[in-house]
C-alpha cells in the first residue's frame, strides 16, 4: 500500500540481532515490518450502531448502513476513536488532533459500499514506538525499541462463505463495519524472534489499555508480514507482504519461510517480486496472491460523507487520564518498589489476568499481615507464579477455580509467614481449599496441618535426642559442624515433621552450644 | 380543473386550518389533476392513498382542535431520490427499479410530521445527473411550457424536472428537490417557479440517494417565496444520522419574511456577465437590479474572480464522488441483478451495472474513476479541490462588500427536449451560474422574473451568506413582489 517515506533510524540501533540466513554466497540479513490489524473493543461498529459480538447468527448484526442501502450515511462512533487514541498514547505516539477518513475503493461481495472507509492521508495516530525486552532464551540479547509509523482506524469487511451451497457463495455482513486499528511498524525488526516479541508486546499493551482483546483465534488481531532480505549493510531489498497471519507462531514461520525463499531465489539468479502472498498454515509455506501488476488502484479520496475528525483538549485529557499503568512501567515498579526479580516481574506483567490476580492477592496478603506490600511481594510472587499454579494443576478437575479467592490464599500465606505452617503444609491446605472451599485456618486446625512452635515440646524432644546420642554431641562440639543437620533431622522426625524448622534450629544451637 | 389546484402551500394550509375547506378535498383535487396529467410524465409512481390518508389525519386533528403542523393538509410531490418507506424509490434508474425501502428519509419524514401528504414520486434525471430530465430510465419529463407558436416538447430542466413540471402545471402545490450543481434552481427557472437550495447541511441527507455527497442538498420547489419559506422550515433541521448535518436551530423563516431591503447591499458579480449570454437574460438581470433598488437595496459591483474555473472543478468533484457513491449498486443485495449463465462475481458486476445504469450515469462514473486514478489524482481531484477553496474564498471576500448576490439562474431559457442530448458540454454549461454557490455550500434561490420573447420563463438567482436563508428569501420576496410573475403554461396535456 502507498505510504509516506519513512524516517529510518540509524542501523546501529537496529542490527543487534545476530539472526542470519546462511546462503551459498554468504550471510543474509532479514528486514521485517508488520501491519497489525486489531479489532477495537467497542459494543458498536465504527460508523453504525450495529453490535460487534463474536459468533452471532450470520447477518444478524447488520444495520442499514452496514448493508450500504441507498441514502445511508456513516456517523463516527466516539468510543472507537477514543480507544484508538488511548492506544496511540500507550505507545507514546503523536496524536493528531486533526485527522480525516478516506475511501478505499474496490469491488468485492463482502464490501457492500464498494469502498472501505479508512485513513490514508491523515491518520489519527502518528509516530510512536514500543520496546521489546531482552530474553536470552528467545534469542533477544538486549532490549530493543521498535518504531511504529502510524495507527489508523478503518472498517472491517464482511465474510464470504463458500461451503453453504454447491454453486453459490453466501455473504455474512456481521463483521462488516467493525472498527479496526491498523498499527504499522517501521521496518525495524531483524529476526523472527523480534517479530514474535513485537506482536506479543503489542498484544500485551492493547490488552492493558483495553482497546483490543488480542484474541488471534477469533480474528481480533491479525498481521500482514512484510519481509525482505539483504546482505548486511546493503540497501533494503524488495519486500513481499504476506496477508492475514493470525498467530505469533505463524508470523515467525512466515518470516523464516519467506527469508529462505527469497535468499534461494536471489542466489539462483532470480529476483524477488513485490507482491502480496498468502500463508498456508498446513504446509508452513507462502504462495502468490497477486503481483504488483495486478494490484488494485484503490482511488483513495477523502470521504465526503464525513467531516474531518477534530479532537479537543478535554477529549485528549480524558483519554490520557483513563490510561492504566502500562507493561514497562509496571515491570519497573515490580523490580524497583516491590523488589521482585526480573524474571518474576516479567512473568507477572505479561498478561492482564496475571497481574490483576497478583495485585489483588498482594494487597490482601499485606493487609492480613499488617505489613507493607514490598515486605511480602516476593512471597506472593513465588506463590502466584509457581506454588498456586502447581497445586491447581495437581488437583486438576477436582478443584474449583472459584474457591481460589484472594482471601483464602492470603490466609494461607499469612499462616506460612507467621511460621504456623510449612511450605508443604501450605500446598496441602490449598489443595483442600480448591477441592472443598473450606476455610484455610479451619483446615489447618482440623487436619493437623500446623507446625509446632511450642518450645517446651521441642525442647523435650531435643533433650531426649542429646541424651541418646552423646557420642555425636561430643563430635559436634569437637568441631564436626556437619552433624548439625543430623540433629535437625532427628528432631523433626521426633516431632513427626510438624516442628517449626526455625524454632528447631534456634533451640538446637542453644543446647548444643 | 378545480380551484384548489390553483392554491399554493400557504393558502392550502391556512384554508384547512380556518375550515374553509378540508384537507381531503384538496388531496382529492390534486390526485385528480395528477391522474389527468400523465402526458407530462412528471411522476414515476403516484401515491393517491398516501395523500388521502395524510389529509384525513389532518382533518381528524382539526376536528379535535389539535395542531395541524406547518404543512398541515398540503399534498406535495416527492422527488424520487428520497427513500420513502414501502414506496418504490428508484433515483429514476433501472438499477433500482422495484426497490422499496424499509426506511423513510429524514426530510420526507419531517414533511409528514409537519402535516404534508404525498401525491407520488417525481421523475428526475437518473441519479440526479442531468440538466434536462432526459436521462431518466422512466422517460423524459415534459415541461408544461411550450415556445410560442411551437408544439415542440420542452425541457423542464434537471435534475428536479418532475418537480418543476408538476408545480408549474399546478398538479402539485409544491415538491421536494435536490440540488448538487443547480438541480433545484435551473428547473425552477425553466418552469417559472421558485426553488431554494439552503446552506449545505441544513437538510439531512439521510435517506436521500447520494450523487455527490459534499454538494447534495435538498430544498423546496413551489410557486412563491412564502411557500418555499414554509416548506424549507418543515424540511430542515439537525439530524444526528448525517455527520455533515448543521447543528443549528431552524429559524422561523416564514415569520421573518420582509421585503424591505433598506440598508442591504446586493452584489452584482462582473464575472457572471459571460460571452454568449442571451441578451434577454442580461435584460432580465437589469430588471432584477432595478427591482431590488426599488425595494431599498444598494447595488454594488463585486468580483468573483475564480468563477470560470468553478464549472470544470465541479465536473471533476461531483463525478469523483459519484463514482464511489454508486459502487454500492452491484447486484449483490438489492435492485437489479444481471447474472449471465456461468458468470462469476466480476461478470455479474459488469452485466448488472451495464444494464442498470444509463449512459449519462456511466459517463460520470467513468469520469470520476479516471480523475481519482493513480497518476491523475493530483492533476484533477487535488487541483479541483484547490479551485473549490478559491471559489469559496471569492464569496467570503464578497461578503465584506455585500449582503447577498444577484445573478441570472441560467444562461438560457428552456430548450426543446433532444436538442442538446448529443452535446454534453453545452448541456453542462446550463449550470454555469448555479455551480459556484454549490461548491461554496451557500444558500441560493431562483425566483421567476419574466417571460422571454418565446413566452418562456426566465429566473433570477439570489445567493446568500452561509446560514442566511432569510436574507435570500427576503431579497427573493422583493423581486417576487415587483416582477408580479403570474404567467401559467397553457394547458396542452
Amino acid at each position: 500500500m502507498a505510504k509516506r517515506a519513512l524516517t529510518p533510524r540509524p542501523e546501529s540501533e537496529l542490527t543487534m540481532s545476530n539472526y542470519r540466513i546462511q546462503g551459498a554466497t554468504g550471510e543474509w540479513e532479514v528486514v521485517i515490518g508488520l501491519e497489525v490489524h486489531a479489532q477495537v473493543t467497542s459494543n458498536a461498529k465504527l460508523f453504525s450502531g450495529a453490535s460487534t459480538a463474536f459468533g452471532a447468527e450470520p447477518n444478524s448484526q447488520v444495520s442499514l448502513v452496514d448493508a450500504a442501502m441507498p441514502g445511508m450515511l456513516p456517523v463516527p462512533n466516539r468510543e472507537c476513536i477514543r480507544q484508538a487514541v488511548r492506544t496511540g498514547m500507550a505507545i507514546e505516539a503523536q496524536i493528531n488532533a486533526w485527522s480525516r477518513f478516506d475511501r478505499k475503493n474496490y469491488f468485492y461481495a463482502d464490501l457492500p459500499q464498494g469502498y472501505q472507509i479508512s485513513q490514508l492521508y491523515h491518520p489519527l495516530v502518528g509516530e510512536g514506538s514500543l520496546t521489546i525486552g531482552a530474553d536470552e532464551k528467545a534469542g533477544l540479547p538486549n532490549d530493543k525499541v521498535i518504531g511504529i509509523e502510524r495507527i489508523h482506524v478503518e472498517q472491517d469487511a464482511g465474510k464470504l462463505m463458500h461451503d453453504q451451497h454447491p454453486t453459490m457463495s453466501y455473504v455474512d455482513l456481521n463483521r462488516c463495519g467493525v472498527a479496526l486499528m491498523e498499527i504499522v511498524s517501521m521496518p525495524d525488526m531483524r529476526s523472527p524472534a523480534e517479530a514474535g516479541a513485537y506482536v506479543r508486546k503489542l498484544r500485551s499493551i492493547l490488552r492493558y489499555v483495553g482497546s483490543c482483546d488480542g484474541n488471534m483465534e477469533e480474528g481480533s488481531m491479525r498481521a500482514d508480514v512484510n519481509v525482505s532480505v539483504r546482505k548486511p549493510g546493503d540497501e533494503f531489498g524488495t519486500r513481499t507482504e504476506t496477508k492475514n497471519v493470525n498467530s505469533v507462531r505463524f508470523v515467525m514461520q512466515v518470516i523464516e519461510y519467506e527469508a529462505n525463499r527469497q535468499v534461494d531465489l536471489i542466489e539462483s539468479g532470480g529476483a524477488v517480486v513485490q507482491e502480496t502472498r498468502l500463508f498456508d498454515p498446513n504446509t508452513g509455506t507462502t504462495r502468490t496472491m497477486r503481483s504488483k501488476e495486478d494490484a488494485h488502484d484503490y482511488r483513495y479520496f477523502p470521504d465526503p460523507d464525513l467531516l474531518p475528525l477534530e479532537l479537543d483538549e478535554a477529549f485528549l485529557n480524558e483519554c490520557r487520564a483513563s490510561l492504566p499503568e502500562l507493561p514497562d512501567a509496571k515491570r519497573a515498579r515490580y523490580t524497583g518498589e516491590l523488589g521482585l526479580s526480573e524474571y518474576n516481574a516479567r512473568e507477572l506483567t505479561a498478561e492482564v489476568e496475571t497481574f490483576a490476580r497478583f495485585e489483588t492477592l498482594l494487597a490482601t496478603t499485606a493487609k492480613a499481615l499488617g505489613k507493607p506490600a514490598s515486605d511480602v511481594a516476593t512471597q506472593v510472587a513465588n506463590w502466584s507464579l509457581s506454588v498456586a499454579p502447581g497445586v491447581m494443576n495437581a488437583v486438576d478437575d477436582e478443584g474449583n477455580p472459584a474457591h481460589a479467592t484472594a482471601e483464602a490464599q492470603a490466609a494461607i500465606l499469612k499462616m506460612q509467614a507467621a511460621g504456623e505452617i510449612s511450605g508443604g503444609q501450605a500446598k496441602e491446605i490449598y489443595e483442600i481449599v480448591l477441592k472443598t472451599g473450606r476455610n484455610p485456618e479451619e483446615i489447618a486446625e482440623a487436619e493437623g496441618l500446623k507446625q509446632v512452635s511450642d518450645t517446651g515440646a521441642i525442647e523435650a524432644a531435643i533433650d531426649q535426642i542429646i541424651a541418646a546420642n552423646s557420642d555425636k554431641v561430643a563430635e559436634y562440639r569437637g568441631g564436626k559442624d556437619k552433624l548439625f543437620g543430623f540433629f535437625v533431622g532427628q528432631t523433626m522426625k521426633a516431632m513427626q515433621g510438624k516442628a517449626n524448622p526455625a524454632v528447631v534450629n534456634q533451640l538446637l544451637k542453644n543446647k548444643l552450644g | 380543473m378545480s380551484e384548489f389546484t390553483q392554491l399554493g402551500v400557504k393558502a392550502i394550509r391556512d384554508g384547512v386550518a380556518a375550515g374553509d375547506f378540508t384537507a381531503r378535498e384538496v388531496a382529492e383535487a390534486f390526485n385528480a389533476a395528477v391522474a389527468d396529467a400523465a402526458a407530462l410524465n412528471a411522476f414515476i409512481v403516484t401515491t393517491p392513498d398516501h395523500a388521502l390518508a395524510s389529509a384525513d389525519a389532518v382533518d381528524a386533528k382539526r376536528a379535535k382542535g389539535e395542531n395541524l403542523g406547518i404543512m398541515g393538509g398540503v399534498p406535495i410531490g416527492m422527488k424520487d431520490l428520497f427513500a420513502t418507506k414501502g414506496v418504490q424509490t428508484t433515483a429514476a434508474s433501472h438499477i433500482l427499479e422495484g426497490f422499496k425501502p424499509e426506511y423513510e428519509s429524514t426530510v420526507s419524514q419531517n414533511l409528514w410530521n409537519a402535516g404534508a401528504g404525498m401525491l407520488g414520486k417525481l421523475n428526475l434525471d437518473q441519479f440526479a445527473m442531468g440538466s434536462s430530465n432526459e436521462t431518466s430510465y422512466f422517460g423524459n419529463v415534459n415541461s408544461p411550457w411550450r415556445k410560442a407558436g411551437s408544439n415542440a416538447a420542452m425541457s423542464p430542466g434537471g435534475s428536479s424536472g418532475g418537480s418543476s413540471s408538476a408545480v408549474a402545471a399546478r398538479i402539485a402545490p409544491a415538491a421536494t428537490g435536490t440540488d448538487t450543481g443547480g438541480s433545484i434552481r435551473q428547473p425552477a427557472a425553466f418552469a417559472g417557479i421558485t426553488g431554494i437550495k439552503p446552506t449545505y447541511g441544513r437538510c439531512s441527507r439521510w435517506g436521500v440517494v447520494a450523487f455527490a455527497s459534499s454538494l447534495d442538498q435538498a430544498g423546496p420547489m413551489a410557486r412563491s417565496v412564502e411557500d418555499c419559506a414554509i416548506m424549507l422550515e418543515a424540511m430542515a433541521g439537525f439530524d444526528p444520522k448525517d455527520a455533515t448535518s448543521l447543528k443549528m436551530d431552524v429559524p422561523a423563516w416564514e415569520k421573518g419574511l420582509n421585503a424591505d431591503l433598506k440598508g442591504e447591499k446586493i452584489g452584482i458579480p462582473r464575472e457572471y456577465r459571460m460571452d454568449g449570454t442571451d441578451a434577454e437574460i442580461l435584460d432580465c438581470w437589469e430588471r432584477g437590479k432595478q427591482w431590488l433598488r426599488d425595494a431599498g437595496a444598494e447595488i454594488v459591483d463585486i468580483s468573483l474572480p475564480h468563477t470560470k474555473y468553478a464549472l470544470p472543478a465541479y465536473y471533476i468533484i461531483a463525478p469523483a464522488e459519484a463514482s464511489s457513491n454508486l459502487a454500492r449498486y452491484d447486484g449483490v443485495r438489492y435492485g437489479l441483478r444481471d447474472l449471465p449463465e456461468g458468470a462469476g462475481l466480476q461478470d455479474m458486476y459488469a452485466a448488472t451495472r451495464a444494464a442498470g445504469f444509463g449512459d449519462e450515469v456511466k459517463r460520470r462514473v467513468l469520469i470520476g474513476t479516471y480523475v481519482l486514478s493513480a497518476g491523475f489524482y493530483d492533476a484533477y481531484y487535488t487541483q479541483a479541490q484547490k479551485v473549490r477553496a478559491l471559489v469559496a474564498r471569492d464569496f467570503e471576500q464578497a461578503w465584506t462588500q455585500c449582503d447577498a448576490i444577484l445573478a441570472p439562474t441560467t444562461p438560457t431559457a428552456s430548450f426543446p427536449l433532444g436538442s442538446l442530448s448529443d452535446d454534453p458540454l453545452t448541456m453542462y454549461l446550463n449550470d454555469v451560474f448555479a455551480v459556484p454557490a454549490s461548491l461554496a455550500g451557500l444558500p441560493a434561490m431562483s425566483v421567476p422574473a419574466m417571460l422571454n420573447s418565446d413566452g418562456l420563463p426566465l429566473g433570477l438567482q439570489l445567493i446568500g451568506k452561509p446560514f442566511d436563508e432569510q436574507g435570500v428569501l427576503n431579497a427573493g420576496l422583493a423581486i417576487q413582489q415587483r416582477a408580479e410573475f403570474e404567467a401559467q403554461p397553457e394547458r396542452w396535456w
